[in-house]
């Protein structure tokens, strides 16, 4: 490698002849420079360096090599109080603070990022051996723009989020694949919406967050309002996690230790957003620009070595052209370069960790042992540091370990398919649903299959491709919430009218609004009607079920009386149990075809509900009163609000439109707001009729089918509702009504495999075993935590909140040009 | 400190001269061309967006650097079609360039870069047709081909008799290599046929002289257009296809390169044969010359990084790689006045 003296033959002749690469590496030496005065790095709190309480420091190691870059100090339960506290405390006048100077700030965080861009590059490739191609030109100035868009809706806020206030003090866990831009996805738009930060940098790869530490001081941003903790997940992670004072979390990692997040903080009112793991499908039709797809697969899945959350991993091959991309891909595979991170001509660098390292081995190891054919190319990888090599496994089925499990390394597994419609069922064959990569020359096919797939990102004949004005965020378990875009602001702020957290004093929940339910007592099976009370002997009336448009008897062959509030008895309905819900829920699929109804006619529908219940107005405001006893005008009163809700829904059926993002480029980024699928919707006592016409018109107005639970206390007024509904030309299983104990039929909603998303309003113990069952297959929910929310007024009972609960968010990015 | 670098496969032919065991007899033969398949025609993709998006990421996955540079800028010259095409041309300034085609580099920096012993000359030198017989006399005793440009250059807007009876003027002067202009309206029209019967012409006119197929892709609109006429010409039988004229307002640029040697590609595994490409127009600095060495190496392998598959139309480009030598030998930055003018 030293430079030689010309002799013959010279060097210069020698590669004159072989045309060879040679080495072109980046300094390390600034970067090391500041690691050395920096370390050992302490955490970032209150806008202080401190030392961790427990004195203890773990190195960070640079995977290239496999040897410490620098110790790092580990944050102990205490410390994590402390950045807390330093957090809280900055929080009133931080969120206090106009959003123009807030804008200031981050405008001069975001400049800072650039005039470090490559001191950062070269500290991110170090610590996590990705190539220093990427960190310069992709993560790096991603981590600026993303601070520059942010900037702007911190100086927007006030003007364009009306009625929105900040959450509080928001915990923040990132992962390590891309550390620095993970790190600005999560603080940009937190700071941007005057909410505080602890943040917790992933364990392998701390160094940039510390950079970023110094560049918050260099800026003077204001002490506390961002912190940063270093440290095991186990313990800096959980103190996070737990800590009371927390409003948000925001989680990058594994869907594994999403679920975990979703049970740990279920029922505290602590919000949260989850972006996990992924094993998107990369759909490829025969008139795609095969040599394209080609590229596209390197930007997919040789993209930071495969440990790329969207990572297209899963290649759908149409049969007729399976052969030729193989032969192409492999020829393209030889000619990747692997090696030094900091080689400027390095397409594959290493792989994060000696562990990730082995995880990936064994993965695939169970490939070739279930009999799937591995490839890989001619050459061998640097014997020194953490590498793996690019690998594509063909001979691969849907029942293959591999073609499941999220790999998180350079590792492609190929199938193939027949028809537009099997691909799409191959490429949604799977618990995620974060991305997905649609190559085809026709426009037709192409969006068509973007519609169709369930994930949050599509790309039309590209991949991987990220801006901070495109939202970014999973269907399915690879979680919630969205980051970027302005989509992504509603994770770090809430209604000024919503309280935060959980109700404390766990109270009785109200069954109305006036009338709270006599000595509380729950209704009770009954065998016979003789206690009802009738001045004339009249036809007996049963409510049923409602379940795929049919009026259904309970499985249990039990009913529940109905009690007034002076206690008695004016009705039965049938005591709903898990097989009504699992019936419910099978109709409610059958029905999803109401997703790709046009707008207006689910707006015709909708005030057709509306027409036919204002037609039986009486009779539901005599419902209302028997049920709860209140008053003929505030009964009469509900009946129209009620009417007006479905006609606000209506309104929206047909305009509650997605945007057009501006993102690089000669292209479209489409944000489509999508129906989530299937809802169970757990209703409240209060309001009976207005609380249940509020939640079912927004879930159905926006595609959803709905399975809901009534008011357990006064569920007459839904099973009338059904009447309504019958004669107001609803597709069957678009709503299915299953009466019964709320809070176990809430459960088995929670639990079920097959349902996209629950609401709940009811307990605070109820709203908590929502979010902990609904971990299971991380669905949505949106529950009370035992906070009333009043009806009758516009602000809380009706609008763009619900539409947003009712909607996930979809962006398609089409590329043009020919 | 840094990781061993990884081991390259070596089955395929990292040289291109020489006797190789590895190559087949197809592959060192002349492009004979093949009959027009249509159906190659109608099934060509090629997506802009994703086509720019590669040949942007390029030149910024790959470098070369210090030693390396300096040999591959002087395979970049072994490269160059050394080129004057204006109205003005005369003996004069032919005499020139055919001088400096002789000896592109100052002999005290091939000296210093251990590499005068190489015989270093550019690939051809370039000009119309009246010069030809100037610059053949006066590259006498090299092995430097002229290339003539013809066929009604640079709008190829003459009858098909005058054109083929240009080609046959200049091999008859002694020009080895005929850069021919496609008639461009046959692409526009979607006259594949028309287009490939011109070529078959030329070709035939051409004889035992080379045929670079001029596409003048900025004229073409589409990148579909282009690899279709890319097809067609090569189909027809052309040795080399070629960007533009350098008189169109868009000339050479990656992004056509890149659909231009993914054809090359494709027929090589249709038909067998190797066909050379020829970006030309606008490549005026020794960082570009690299990006098309790296791009021929990166989608078309090592044999495309010599003058018999490789050729890079430039006048002014050779002064700017002289000055990258000459930094390279320094240490210090270069001036143009330094270098002996073209």
């Amino acid at each position: 490698m030293t430079a030689t003296a010309a002799r013959p033959p010279s060097k210069v002749a020698q590669i004159f002849e072989t045309m060879e690469y040679g080495p072109a590496p980046e300094s390390a030496k600034p970067a090391l420079d500041w690691i050395a005065a920096h370390q050992p790095f302490g955490l970032f709190i209150g806008g202080e360096w401190v030392a961790p309480g427990g004195g203890t420091y773990t190195d960070s190691a640079n995977p290239a090599t496999d040897k410490s870059l620098a110790k790092i100090g580990q944050a102990t339960k205490e410390d994590v109080d402390r950045a807390v506290a330093a957090a809280r405390a900055a929080f009133p006048s931080w969120s206090a603070t106009p959003g123009h100077v807030r804008a200031r700030y981050m405008y001069a965080i975001a400049r800072h990022v650039q005039k470090h861009s490559r001191l950062l590059a070269v500290l991110e490739t170090l610590d996590n051996g990705k190539t220093i191609r990427e960190t310069r030109d992709i993560d790096i100035p991603l981590v600026a723009r993303h601070f520059y868009y942010y900037a702007g809706w911190a100086q927007l806020m006030a003007s364009e989020l009306k009625g929105y206030q900040p959450l509080g003090v928001v915990g923040q866990i990132i992962p390590w694949n891309f550390p620095m831009l993970m790190l600005a996805w999560k603080i940009a738009p937190a700071l941007a919406m005057g909410n505080t930060v602890v943040l917790k940098p992933a364990r392998y790869t701390p160094l940039t967050a510390l950079a970023f530490a110094e560049i918050c001081r260099e800026v003077g941003l204001p002490a506390g309002v961002v912190n940063i903790i270093t440290g095991e997940a186990g313990t800096a992670g959980e103190a996070l996690v737990n800590h009371p004072d927390v409003d948000k979390i925001a989680f990058t990692g594994s869907t594994d230790v999403g679920r975990h997040l979703r049970r740990r903080t279920a029922g505290t009112g602590k919000k949260l957003s989850l972006e996990l793991g992924g094993k998107s499908p990369f759909v490829v039709f025969d008139d795609a620009d095969l040599d394209s797809v080609v590229e596209g697969t390197v930007d997919a899945i040789w993209f930071n070595q495969g440990q790329v959350c969207c990572a297209g991993s899963r290649l759908l091959v149409q049969e007729t052209i399976a052969d030729k991309l193989t032969e192409k891909l492999k020829a393209r595979m030889e000619k990747l370069r692997i090696g030094d991170p900091l080689d400027k001509a390095m397409d594959i660098g290493a792989i994060v960790s000696p562990t990730q390292l082995q995880e990936i081995t064994r993965l695939v190891k169970i490939g070739v042992d279930e009999g799937a054919t591995v490839w890989q190319p001619s050459w061998s990888c640097p014997t020194e540091g953490s590498f793996y090599p690019p690998t594509l496994f063909t001979n691969v089925s849907p029942a293959t370990t591999i073609a499941q499990v999220e790999i998180f390394g350079p590792v492609l597994v190929s199938m193939s398919f027949r028809t537009p419609a099997e691909a799409v069922a191959l490429a949604n064959n799977t618990r995620y649903g974060l991305a997905a990569s649609v190559w085809s020359e026709n426009i037709n096919l192409a969006l068509d299959v973007a519609r169709r797939i369930k994930a949050g990102s599509v790309w039309v004949n590209c991949t991987n491709q990220f801006d901070a004005a495109s939202g970014f965020g999973g269907y399915r378990e690879s979680g919630f919430g969205r980051e970027g875009g302005k989509e992504g602001l509603y994770e770090y702020i809430r209604p000024t009218w919503e309280q935060s957290g959980a109700a404390t004093d766990e109270v009785e929940e109200k069954p109305s609004r006036v009338h709270a339910s006599q000595n509380g007592r729950a209704n009770g099976h009954t065998t016979q009607n003789s206690k009802l009370k009738t001045q004339n002997y009249q036809i007996d009336r049963t409510p049923k079920m409602f379940i795929g448009g049919k009026q259904a008897r309970p499985d249990s062959g039990y009913s529940m009386t109905v009690h007034n509030p002076k206690g008695e008895q004016i009705g039965e309905v049938g005591e709903g149990n898990r097989k009504d819900i699992r019936n419910a829920v099978e109709a409610a699929h059958a029905a999803e075809g109401w997703a790709n109804t046009y707008g207006h006619n689910k707006a015709q529908i909708l005030y057709y509900i509306a027409e036919n219940l204002a037609v039986r107005a009486d009779e539901f405001a005599r419902r209302l009163q028997q049920q709860t006893g209140v008053s003929d005008a505030d009964t009469r009163a509900e009946v129209e609000a009620s009417i007006s809700r479905l006609f606000t829904y209506a309104a929206w059926a047909d305009k509650y439109d997605g945007r057009v993002h501006s993102t690089p480029s000669r292209n479209v980024t489409l944000a489509m707001n999508e129906a989530i699928g299937v809802l169970g919707l757990a209703c409240p006592d209060d309001a009976p009729l207005l609380a249940f016409v509020s939640m079912i018109a927004p879930a159905i107005a926006m595609g959803n089918t709905v399975v809901v639970v009534p008011s357990q206390a006064h569920p007459l007024s839904a099973t009338d509702f059904y009447q309504v509904l019958e004669t107001s030309d609803l597709p069957a299983g678009v709503v299915n009504i299953v009466t019964g104990p709320r809070e176990a039929l809430a459960k088995v909603l929670a639990e079920h495999e097959d349902v996209d998303g629950v609401w709940y309003f009811g307990s605070a113990a109820g709203s908590k075993m929502v979010e902990y069952e609904s971990a299971s297959n991380m669905k949505r929910t949106w529950v009370s935590y035992g906070h009333q929310r009043d009806w009758r007024d516009a602000a809380q009972g009706e609008g763009e909140e619900f539409l947003r609960e009712a909607t996930q968010v979809k962006n398609v990015w089409v590329p043009y040009g020919e | 400190m840094a990781a061993p670098a990884i081991t390259r496969p070596t089955s395929v032919s990292q040289n291109g001269h020489g006797p190789d065991t590895q190559v087949d007899n197809h592959r060192l033969a002349r492009n004979a061309g093949m009959p027009l398949d249509l159906g190659i025609i109608e099934e060509v993709q090629a997506n802009r967006s994703a086509i720019e998006r590669r040949a942007d990421t390029l030149s910024k996955r790959r470098t070369v650097k210090k030693e390396w540079q300096a040999a591959w800028l002087l395979r970049a010259i072994t490269c160059i079609d050394l080129t004057t095409l204006a109205g003005d041309d005369t003996p004069g300034n032919v005499l020139r360039l055919c001088a400096k085609a002789r000896q592109p580099v100052r002999g005290d920096l091939l000296d210093a870069l251990g590499v005068a012993n190489l015989g270093l000359t550019v690939g051809a030198v370039c000009v119309y047709h009246n010069l030809v017989s100037t610059a053949v006399e006066a590259l006498q005793g090299t092995n430097i081909p002229v290339a003539a440009v013809s066929t009604g250059f640079p709008a190829g807007q003459n009858p098909l008799p005058l054109k083929i009876a240009e080609i046959e003027a200049s091999v008859a002067a002694g020009a080895r290599e005929i850069d021919i202009v496609i008639s461009r309206a046959h692409v526009l029209t979607g006259d594949w046929q028309a287009l490939y019967d011109e070529v078959r012409a030329f070709r035939a006119a051409c004889g035992e002289a080379h045929m670079k197929t001029i596409l003048a892709t900025g004229e073409l609109a589409t990148m579909r257009n282009i690899a279709r006429a890319s097809f067609v010409c090569m189909m027809a039988g052309a040795d080399f296809i070629k960007t533009s004229t350098g008189k169109e307002s868009v000339n050479a640029t990656l992004p056509v390169s890149l659909v231009m040697v993914r054809a090359i590609r494709e027929y090589q595994e249709r038909s067998g044969y190797l066909v050379g490409f020829k970006p030309a127009g606008g490549i005026r600095s020794a960082k570009s010359a690299l990006d098309w060495l790296i791009l021929m190496k990166e989608e078309l392998g090592d044999d495309w990084l010599r003058p018999n598959l490789f050729r890079i139309g430039a006048s002014g480009l050779l002064t700017d790689i002289e000055r990258q030598l000459e930094y390279f030998v320094t240490g210090h930055y270069s001036a143009a006045y330094h270098q002996p003018m073209v």
